[in-house]
C-alpha cells in the first residue's frame, strides 16, 4: 500500500526526522491561510501517488500567500497519471544546498533490508543507478541484528558526506531505519535529503509502501488506504477476498491461483493479438474457493461491459471443480450473463464438476479440456461478435 | 534418486490439526508418504488419524526423528513456526502459508541460514517426487515418476504442465513449488543445481513469472553449469506494469523483471522458451 507525500513525512517525522513544517489543503483559500501562517516563501504539491509530479506541472514555488492560493486552484483538479488532485500539501520553502538520496527497501534476492544512499539526490534515481550505479552506495542489514553504528558510519563516509554533517544523517538514517522495520515498509525513501543553507538536514519529499500482508498488525496504516485510486470493482473483489485487476481487452478470465490465471491471460493475448482480442482482467479466485466466491467473482467480471466472453479455467488442487461448477450454476441464475462462457475444469473432482455443468444444459456454454484449446475457443467467441 | 524428498523422508505436519493441514496430512499419507505425526501447540498427546500430535516441534523431533516439516499454519504464526522448525534441526522445512509479512520472512530465513536448514517457501504448492513422496498440496494426479524435474514459482500452472506432460507420456522425477513471495528460501538456481546433480534427472523444466530476477539469474547458471536440457515457460507477457499480480512477488515495476526480460534471458542462455505452457512437454520429448 502505498502513502501519500505528507503521509510519508508524518510518518518519518514521528521516527524523529525532521521535515518541513507544512500542512494539506483541499481548497484554494485553505491553501492561503496555510501558507500565510507559515510565511514567506512556500511550496505548493500536488498529493498523487505517481512519480513525475514535477514534470506535470503539480510541484510550484509560491513566493507569498496569495500565490500560493493561485497555484493551489491551478494545481487543484489537475490530472496527473491519469489521477484526480484532490489535495495539495503546502510547505515551508527550504534553503537547498545539496540533495542527498537515502533509501531502506527490501532486496529480494538477499532476502535483507538494503540502504541506498548517494549524495545525487533529487533527481530519477532509476536513470542514476541505470548510468552510474557507482554512485550510489549499497549496505544490506541483518535483519535478525538491525543496524549498527558502524554501518552508519561507513554509509556517510563513502557516500562522501562532510563529517560536520554525519551525528545529523546517523538520526535520520536510524529514524529511517525503525520507520522501515516498525511499520512494516517495502520501501521508505527519502529524495531529497536536503542539506540547507544553516547546515540542517531535511527531509524534503517521502515515499513509502507499506507491505499489505502486514497491514493486519499496522491498523493505524490500513486506514490511509486512499480508495480514490482503485477502481469500484477492484475493491468489491479485495473485499470478497479474490483478487482482480481490470485490464482493457474483450476476454474476461476467472482462474484459480495467480500464476495460472497470469498465464491464461497471456494464452488469449497470445491466440487473440493479431485480431486485437485479449484478457479483459486478472482475476484469482484462490485456492479452495466456495461456491459464493466464484458467484461473486463472475459479478465483478460482467460488471465491465468490455467483457464479450468469460473464460473459466479452473486447475484443480485445494480448488475442488463440483464446487466451482455449483458457483456457476449459482452465479448463472443471479446474473444472467449476456456473453458466451468457456469452461475448462480440470484436476480434483473434475468429472463431478462437468457433470453438474452438462446436467443444467445452461445457454451459452462452451466446454474445452486443455487451455489451449479453451483461450482459442474464447478467442473464437469474441471474434464471432466483431 | 529424484531431489530433496524420497520415500526415506520422515515427516512432520505443522498445524496438522487444522482443517487444510489434515487435510493434506491425509493425502499425503494416501499418496505413500512416511508421515510420522504432527504439531499443534495445546493439543499435544492426542492423536491424528491414529499418527501422534506433539505441543512442540521438538519434542515432535525427539520422538519421531522425523527430518522433514510441512508448515500449514496461518501467516501471522508461520515464521514463528518455520524458525521453531529450524531450531529442532529438522533437514528441510516447507511451509505452504501464504501472505507472511516479508519483515517476518526476512527474519525467518536468516534464522534458517544460520542453522544451515533448507527452507522452501513459503507460498509454495511444496514438492513431489511421485511413485515415492510428497509433502505439500500437489495433487497426486498431475506427475507419474519419469526423469524430467520441474521447478516452479506457481502452484497451479505447475499443475497444468505436469499435467500436460502425463499425457504426452512423459514422466517426473521431482516437482518443486518454490513459491512466489519476495523473499524464498529456496531459489531456482539452488533447485537447478539438485537437478544437475541428480542422475534420475535427464531434462528439467523452468515455470517462473514476472517481477524480481530469479529467472535472469537461472539463465546465467544455465548458461554457465548447466548440461541438462531445460526448457521454460514465463507468465505475465499480457500483465500491465506496477500493478500486483496476486503473488506478492509479482510486480513489475521501471521495466525491471517483466516477461519479455526474462524469456530473452533465458533463450540467451540456450533454454527452449515456450509460448504456451502446454507446449512444453513438445519441447522436453
Amino acid at each position: 500500500m502505498k502513502l501519500h507525500e505528507y503521509q510519508s513525512k508524518r510518518l518519518f517525522h514521528e521516527h524523529g526526522i525532521p521535515i518541513p513544517e507544512g500542512e494539506v489543503a483541499q481548497s484554494p483559500a485553505a491553501a492561503e491561510l496555510i501558507a500565510r501562517d507559515l510565511g514567506g516563501t512556500v511550496v505548493v504539491k500536488a498529493q498523487v501517488q505517481v512519480g513525475g509530479r514535477g514534470k506535470a506541472g503539480g510541484v510550484k514555488v509560491a513566493q507569498d500567500a496569495a500565490q500560493a492560493r493561485q497555484y493551489t486552484a491551478e494545481i487543484l483538479g489537475m490530472c496527473i497519471g491519469g489521477l484526480l488532485v484532490e489535495q495539495v500539501l503546502i510547505d515551508r520553502g527550504a534553503d537547498i544546498q545539496q540533495e542527498i538520496y537515502l533509501a531502506i527497501t527490501t532486496d529480494r534476492g538477499a532476502g535483507k533490508p538494503l540502504i541506498m544512499a548517494s549524495m545525487e539526490g533529487g533527481m530519477d534515481i532509476e536513470a542514476l543507478n541505470r548510468d552510474r550505479p557507482e554512485a550510489i552506495i549499497r549496505e544490506h542489514v541483518d535483519p535478525i541484528l538491525g543496524l549498527q553504528s558502524y554501518q552508519m558510519t561507513y554509509i556517510a563516509s563513502a557516500m562522501g558526506l562532510a563529517r560536520v554533517h554525519w551525528r545529523a544523517f546517523g538520526r535520520i538514517l536510524r529514524g529511517l531505519y525503525e520507520c522501515y522495520h516498525q511499520r512494516d515498509a517495502e520501501l521508505a525513501e527519502i529524495n531529497p535529503l536536503v542539506i540547507t543553507g544553516a547546515g540542517d538536514l531535511l527531509a524534503v519529499d517521502g515515499k513509502v509502501i507499506i507491505d499489505d500482508n502486514a497491514l493486519y498488525r499496522q491498523s493505524a496504516l490500513a486506514e490511509l488506504r486512499d480508495h480514490s485510486s482503485e477502481p469500484e470493482s477492484e475493491r468489491l473483489a479485495r473485499e470478497a477476498g479474490i483478487t482482480y485487476i481490470k485490464l482493457d481487452g474483450q476476454i474476461g478470465c476467472m482462474v484459480n491461483g495467480a500464476g495460472l490465471a497470469m498465464t491464461t491471460m497471456d494464452m488469449t493475448k497470445l491466440y487473440g493479438e493479431s485480431d486485437g482480442i485479449g484478457p479483459a482482467n486478472f482475476l484469482d479466485i484462490g485456492g479452495g474457493a466456495s461456491p459464493a466466491q466464484v458467484a461473486a467473482a463472475l459479478r465483478i467480471i460482467l460488471s465491465d461491459t468490455a467483457v464479450k466472453c468469460v473464460l473459466l479455467n479452473i486447475f484443480g488442487g485445494i480448488t475442488r471443480c463440483d464446487e466451482v461448477a455449483d458457483g456457476i450454476l449459482t452465479a448463472y441464475a443471479e446474473v444472467q450473463p449476456r456473453v458466451p462462457m468457456v469452461i475448462r475444469l480440470q484436476g480434483t473432482n473434475a468429472a463431478e464438476g462437468k457433470q453438474i455443468i452438462n446436467q443444467a444444459q445452461l445457454p451459452n456454454l462452451l466446454s474445452a479440456e486443455t487451455l489451449t484449446e479453451a483461450s482459442q475457443r474464447a478467442v473464437a467467441a469474441v471474434k464471432e461478435q466483431m | 534418486m529424484a531431489i530433496l524428498v524420497d520415500r526415506s523422508a520422515r515427516v512432520i505436519v505443522q498445524g496438522i490439526t487444522g482443517r487444510q493441514g489434515g487435510f493434506h496430512a491425509k493425502l499425503m499419507m494416501a499418496y505413500g508418504t512416511n508421515v510420522l505425526g504432527g504439531v499443534t501447540p495445546g493439543k499435544g498427546g492426542s492423536y491424528f488419524e491414529g499418527k501422534p500430535v506433539f505441543d512442540t516441534v521438538r519434542r515432535a523431533v525427539q520422538v519421531t526423528a522425523a527430518d522433514v516439516s510441512l508448515i500449514t499454519v496461518p501467516a501471522p504464526f508461520a515464521a514463528d513456526a518455520i524458525m521453531e522448525a529450524a531450531d529442532a534441526g529438522l533437514r528441510l522445512v516447507i511451509c505452504l502459508s501464504e501472505h507472511i509479512p516479508v519483515a517476518d520472512m526476512m527474519k525467518a530465513l536468516a534464522f534458517c541460514r544460520a542453522r544451515g536448514v533448507r527452507l522452501l517457501g513459503p507460498n509454495c504448492p511444496g514438492i513431489m517426487t511421485p511413485g515415492q513422496a510428497k509433502v505439500g498440496i500437489i495433487p497426486a494426479m498431475v506427475a507419474d515418476a519419469g526423469n524430467i524435474g520441474v521447478v516452479s514459482k506457481s502452484g497451479t500452472l505447475t499443475y497444468e504442465v505436469g499435467f500436460a506432460m502425463k499425457n504426452a507420456g512423459l514422466g517426473v522425477s521431482t516437482i518443486v513449488g518454490i513459491g512466489g513471495d519476495p523473499v524464498i528460501g529456496t531459489t531456482f538456481v539452488d533447485v537447478l543445481e539438485m537437478f544437475e546433480q541428480d542422475p534420475q534427472t535427464e531434462k528439467v523444466a523452468l515455470l517462473g513469472e514476472i517481477g524480481g530476477s530469479a529467472e535472469i539469474v537461472a539463465a546465467d547458471y544455465i548458461q554457465s553449469s548447466m548440461s541438462k536440457p531445460v526448457a521454460a515457460f514465463i507468465a505475465g507477457l499480457s500483465a500491465p506494469p506496477g500493478k500486483r499480480m496476486g503473488h506478492a512477488g509479482a510486480i513489475v515495476d521501471g521495466g525491471e523483471g517483466s516477461a519479455e526480460e526474462k524469456i530473452a534471458a533465458l533463450r540467451a542462455a540456450g533454454a527452449l522458451v515456450a509460448a504456451n505452457p502446454e507446449a512444453i512437454p513438445s519441447l522436453l520429448a
